[in-house]
């Protein structure tokens, strides 16, 4: 943009910090990002310990999808890695290696959002049914089921009241196999009169849910934003390298941080939401 | 320090140093999950879970945002913010957790 | 992207009238933006205030003049509605503290002195410092446009405590996501003016040669920086809450007009969102009074003529104060059934916070004394300012001790004691800091007599709002009452309500002059030159008003900053820039 003023230490560091302006705020940027997160991760804390016995999961393994999370885990750490290289490779004044690193690193983003996508659908798909009165499923008695909507169930309806699903006549309800065996058990019809709740595994589920939804649905908009900003210095950067090499490279250098800070937040959420 | 002017061989000194980082990174992972097949008792499971969670954090933090090599206000500046983040996690420990969840009547 | 231009190259060109005064990167013009924009909204939060102020000297009686145009959810038949009476208290809660106090502080103050005041030729992201501003006022509209909802504006109060805050009507989501835009608008805020004060100070400005208002904003600074983060985090759990069906906030069991509300899912916290509430909220308090104390300090500086009493004391108890400000947040809280263990320790933080406080305004007296003071009009509101913040923060005191507490919690004491804290503390230092600084942004002087007319109503006024409510408050009004009367005690106090309110219209009728002045004075004011007051901080170096880029030549420091009245010099002040 023209019209600017010349900034002290727009490129040059400053000598009480060591950094330019640019990489300085990032820094400050992150802390208030540590503060964010932390919060977030101290409600989920707060909320666990709190929660009356039998409404938190042993672990989120018992509903999320590990081995799904620990491929986006690789995604993420490679594409930190390809992140780095490509400012390395702008440091050696290597533009083409440099926007080729960066490409991948906006790919492998890419991959990590279409897993997520399909971890976050398949919950919008499965069910629980809490009941008035328990059933008897596969022999055991339940008072709470999950499974699918068997293919001629009736659409369930919002209520909007209690933002929850409204109680329907019946359902029919493919429930989970049992643990350690692929086989169904039969299609179930359940009377609407013995339905206490109907949810899927969206953020109502259950607070644990909640929680899970909130801390990957911010980490997910994290992702997104970086990819914008990794996609314009894509388009932009060869122009941009040409003409001023070490402030585009500079540029890089603080997406890099950001993009690292984001990599770093998903290395702790994995364990906390999915193995613990 | 900064890296602004930093030659070519530094350069690629780094690059090894990331790969072995990334390496790293990934054997980590692996225990991670591993040990979580292992079904430790809950307090054995998120020791473990967070000290390898630290360790992957700084690995990413030290070297591949540089920090290793920074210097001076902004370890400050993380410090204070580190401090603040532990006040937070504090939270949880101060709250009454009776009050939690439940209506008191 | 080209910051590469050579300095004199800004002076040729002339940008259009939208890109220099609208669109605008120079922080001078952002800082004026600001300003403006949390005038109009302070004057609507007063507004708000002055129609409520009829519903509790006169209750059930329709209100005169403009209760007709207020519509029937707010006002049947011209008589504040309980619900409107509600959705007003926590709007002109909102609207003062985070779109009118804190951006007149920090967003027009601090934009557009403190680059000044460390001889920077602007913010050190100028393109960040715009946005700033443009994700603060889509902010503000959008609290505002919530009072068109279907069910009016949010109505749980400025602090939204859950679970009421959750079952409320649209309003509140509307809130949430204003406070959103207005927290990412401060966060921006915060590292351009950290990375500003650190990184573009003149040469020879160390740090100990800042002026205590860079200070003030610097400290400022952090505490938005690493306080608001969690109220963000507070914010997206609870918007999760009102339109996703989570409740985080929301504990089993909770019925509500025969409704079970959330079930099963694991039960919330309503107490998780005070805590994350306050742990924002309490630096929020110092985020309001820093900037203030920071104001003050260069009018007493300036007008007495002496350097400040104890500068390094001042410069420490600023730092020690926003460091300790993050962990009093519970004091707040005293009355959730928190154990005695942790009361006393947040009642011991409180006492020691107010350390540092008293230090501060210490300070500032003994700086007046021996002095042959300036009575200029800056000078009348800074010295009626110290008085002020004493009453606010002595009355502090007895809320931080829990005994006297659970007395005086959630009563009109509360509201006397940070109204004198916020109104003739922090809005006493924005009037200081505008008559100060006017003639170095217009380049022409206010008015001084309508200035002393406006001080000295402003004056009587403002303490027969505020002394009352701290006795109503001990005799035991409750807050957030639509109709004190009602209440036991009332019969003694309503006298005391009545006076109130019509100290408040009062005080309204005083800030004509003011109004009248700041117009008059951009156009007709008398004409100044560079350095008016004979100040001797950097930004009085600019000419008036600064040109984009802000100095002809870059500025060297060669001493601190309130070097007045050294002896054997000529004049009785030696600007910072000017070599000894
Ligand atoms: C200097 C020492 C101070 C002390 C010891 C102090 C103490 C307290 C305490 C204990 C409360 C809670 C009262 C209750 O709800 O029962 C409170 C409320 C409050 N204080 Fe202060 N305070 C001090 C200074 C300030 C300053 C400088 C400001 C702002 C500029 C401020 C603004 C507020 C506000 C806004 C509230 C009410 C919040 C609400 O409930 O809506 N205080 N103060
Ligand atoms: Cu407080």
């Amino acid at each position: 943009m023209s019209a600017a003023v010349a900034i002290p230490h727009d490129m040059e560091p400053h000598p009480v910090t060591g950094m330019y302006n640019g990489k300085f705020g990032l820094w400050l940027f992150l802390a208030s990002e540590v503060m964010l997160f932390g919060a977030l991760f101290s409600s989920y804390v707060l909320l666990r310990m709190g929660a009356p016995e039998g409404t938190w999961p042993k672990h989120g393994a018992e509903i999320l999808n590990v081995p799904l999370a620990t491929f986006n885990t690789v995604v993420l750490i490679t594409s930190s890695v390809t992140m780095v290289m490509a400012w390395a490779a702008l440091k050696m004044n290597n533009i083409a290696r440099g926007q080729l690193f960066l490409t991948v690193t906006f790919l492998l983003a890419g991959a990590f959002l279409v897993v997520k996508y399909f971890e976050y659908s398949e919950k919008f798909n499965h069910f629980e049914v809490w009941l008035k009165e328990p059933m008897v499923v596969d022999g055991n008695s339940v008072s709470s089921i999950r499974g699918h909507l068997a293919k001629d169930c009736p659409p369930l309806t919002k209520e909007t009241h209690i933002r929850a699903f409204a109680i329907p006549e019946f359902i029919l309800l493919d429930p989970d196999a049992p643990a350690g065996s692929k086989e169904h058990p039969p299609t179930l019809r359940i009377d609407g009169g013995n339905i206490r709740r109907i949810s899927d595994f969206g953020p109502a589920h259950s607070t644990f849910l909640a929680t899970y939804f909130t801390l990957t649905g911010l980490h997910g908009l994290h992702i997104i934003g970086g990819m914008v900003v990794i996609l314009y210095f894509m388009l932009t950067g060869s122009r941009f390298a040409q003409k001023r090499p070490d402030k585009y490279a500079d540029r890089i250098e603080c997406t890099g941080l950001y993009w690292h800070f984001v990599d770093l937040v998903w290395i702790f959420l994995f364990p906390v939401l999915y193995l613990l | 320090m900064s890296h602004h002017e930093m030659t070519a061989e530094e350069v690629s000194h780094h690059v090894r140093t990331y790969l072995k980082v990334f390496g790293a990174l990934l054997v980590l992972t692996v225990i991670t999950v591993g040990v979580f097949y292992l079904h430790l008792p809950i307090v054995g499971a998120v020791v473990v879970a967070l000290i390898v969670a630290s360790i992957k954090g700084s690995l990413v933090a030290c070297y591949f945002m540089h920090l290793i090599s920074e210097r001076g206000l902004i370890y400050w500046i993380l410090a204070l913010c580190a401090l603040f983040f532990v006040v937070l996690l504090l939270l949880p420990v101060i709250t009454d957790h009776e009050a939690v969840g439940t209506v008191t009547h | 992207m080209s910051k590469h231009d050579t300095h004199a190259d800004h002076h040729h060109e002339e940008l259009p009238f939208w890109r220099k005064y609208i669109f605008s990167v120079d922080h001078k013009v952002i800082g004026v933006q600001y300003t403006i924009t949390a005038l109009v909204f302070l004057m609507f939060g007063f507004a708000l205030m002055m129609i409520m102020r009829w519903q509790l000297a006169y209750p059930g009686q329709p209100i005169p003049f403009i209760g007709k145009y207020l519509g029937d959810t707010i006002a049947l038949d011209g008589i504040l509605s309980g619900d409107g009476y509600n959705a007003f208290g926590a709007m002109h809660g909102t609207i003062m503290v985070f779109l009118a106090i804190v951006p007149l502080g920090v967003g027009g103050f601090g934009n557009y002195v403190l680059p000044l005041q460390i001889g920077a030729p602007d913010m050190a992201f100028p393109r960040l410092n715009m946005a700033s501003y443009w994700i603060y006022l889509p902010g503000g509209i959008i609290m505002l446009a919530s009072f068109f909802m279907p069910g009016g504006a949010a109505n749980s109060g400025w602090t939204s405590y859950a679970p009421l805050s959750v079952i409320a009507t649209t309003g509140q989501t509307m809130w949430l996501l204003g406070m959103v835009f207005l927290i990412t608008s401060s966060l921006l805020g915060s590292v351009n003016f950290i990375v500003t004060a650190v990184q573009l100070r003149a040469k020879g400005l160390s740090f100990f040669r800042l002026p205590f208002f860079v200070w003030a904003q610097l400290v400022t600074s952090f505490l938005l920086l690493l306080a608001f983060p969690p109220l963000e985090a507070a914010a997206v759990l609870q918007l999760m809450d009102r339109v996703a069906g989570t409740s985080f906030f929301m504990p089993t069991g909770l019925v509500v007009s025969g409704v079970e509300q959330a079930h099963l899912s694991g039960g919330g916290s309503p107490l998780l969102w005070q805590h994350l509430f306050w742990f924002l909220a309490h630096p929020e308090v110092y985020v309001l009074i820093l900037p203030a104390l920071g104001i003050i300090s260069e009018i007493i500086a300036t007008n007495t003529r002496k350097p400040l009493w104890g500068y390094k004391s001042l410069v420490y108890s600023a730092i020690f104060l926003g460091f300790m400000s993050f962990i009093v947040w519970a004091h707040h809280m005293f009355m959730t059934g928190m154990g005695t263990t942790l009361s006393t320790f947040f009642q011991a933080t409180t006492m020691i916070i107010s350390v540092p406080s008293v230090i501060i305004l210490t300070c500032l007296i003994i700086s007046l004394y021996g002095a042959s003071i300036r009575f200029t009009v800056p000078m009348l509101f800074a010295l009626s300012f110290l008085p002020m913040f004493a009453i606010g923060g002595l009355t502090g005191l007895p809320l931080g001790l829990t005994a006297s507490d659970i007395h005086l919690h959630d009563t009109y004491y509360v509201i006397g004691h940070f109204h004198y804290v916020v109104a003739p503390g922090t809005i006493f230092a924005v009037f200081a800091g505008i008559y100060h600084w006017f003639p170095k942004v217009t380049g022409r002087m206010m008015n001084s007599t309508l200035g002393r007319l406006h001080w000295f109503f402003s004056f009587i006024f403002i303490n027969g709002v505020f002394m009352p409510m701290l006795f109503q408050g001990m005799a035991g009004i409750l807050r957030r009452q639509y109709d004190q009367s009602e209440q036991l005690h009332g019969a003694s106090a309503q006298g005391l309500s009545v006076m109130v309110s019509w100290s408040a219209w009062l005080l309204f009728v005083a800030q004509i002059p003011f109004i009248i002045n700041f117009f008059w004075s951009i156009w007709k004011g008398q004409k100044v030159g560079a350095n008016p007051w004979e100040a001797t901080t950097l930004e009085w170096a600019a000419p008036s008003p600064p040109p984009h880029g802000n100095f002809d030549t870059v500025p060297v420091v060669y001493c601190g900053p309130y070097e007045y009245s050294v002896p054997g010099k000529k004049t009785d002040f030696c600007p910072q820039h000017v070599v000894a």
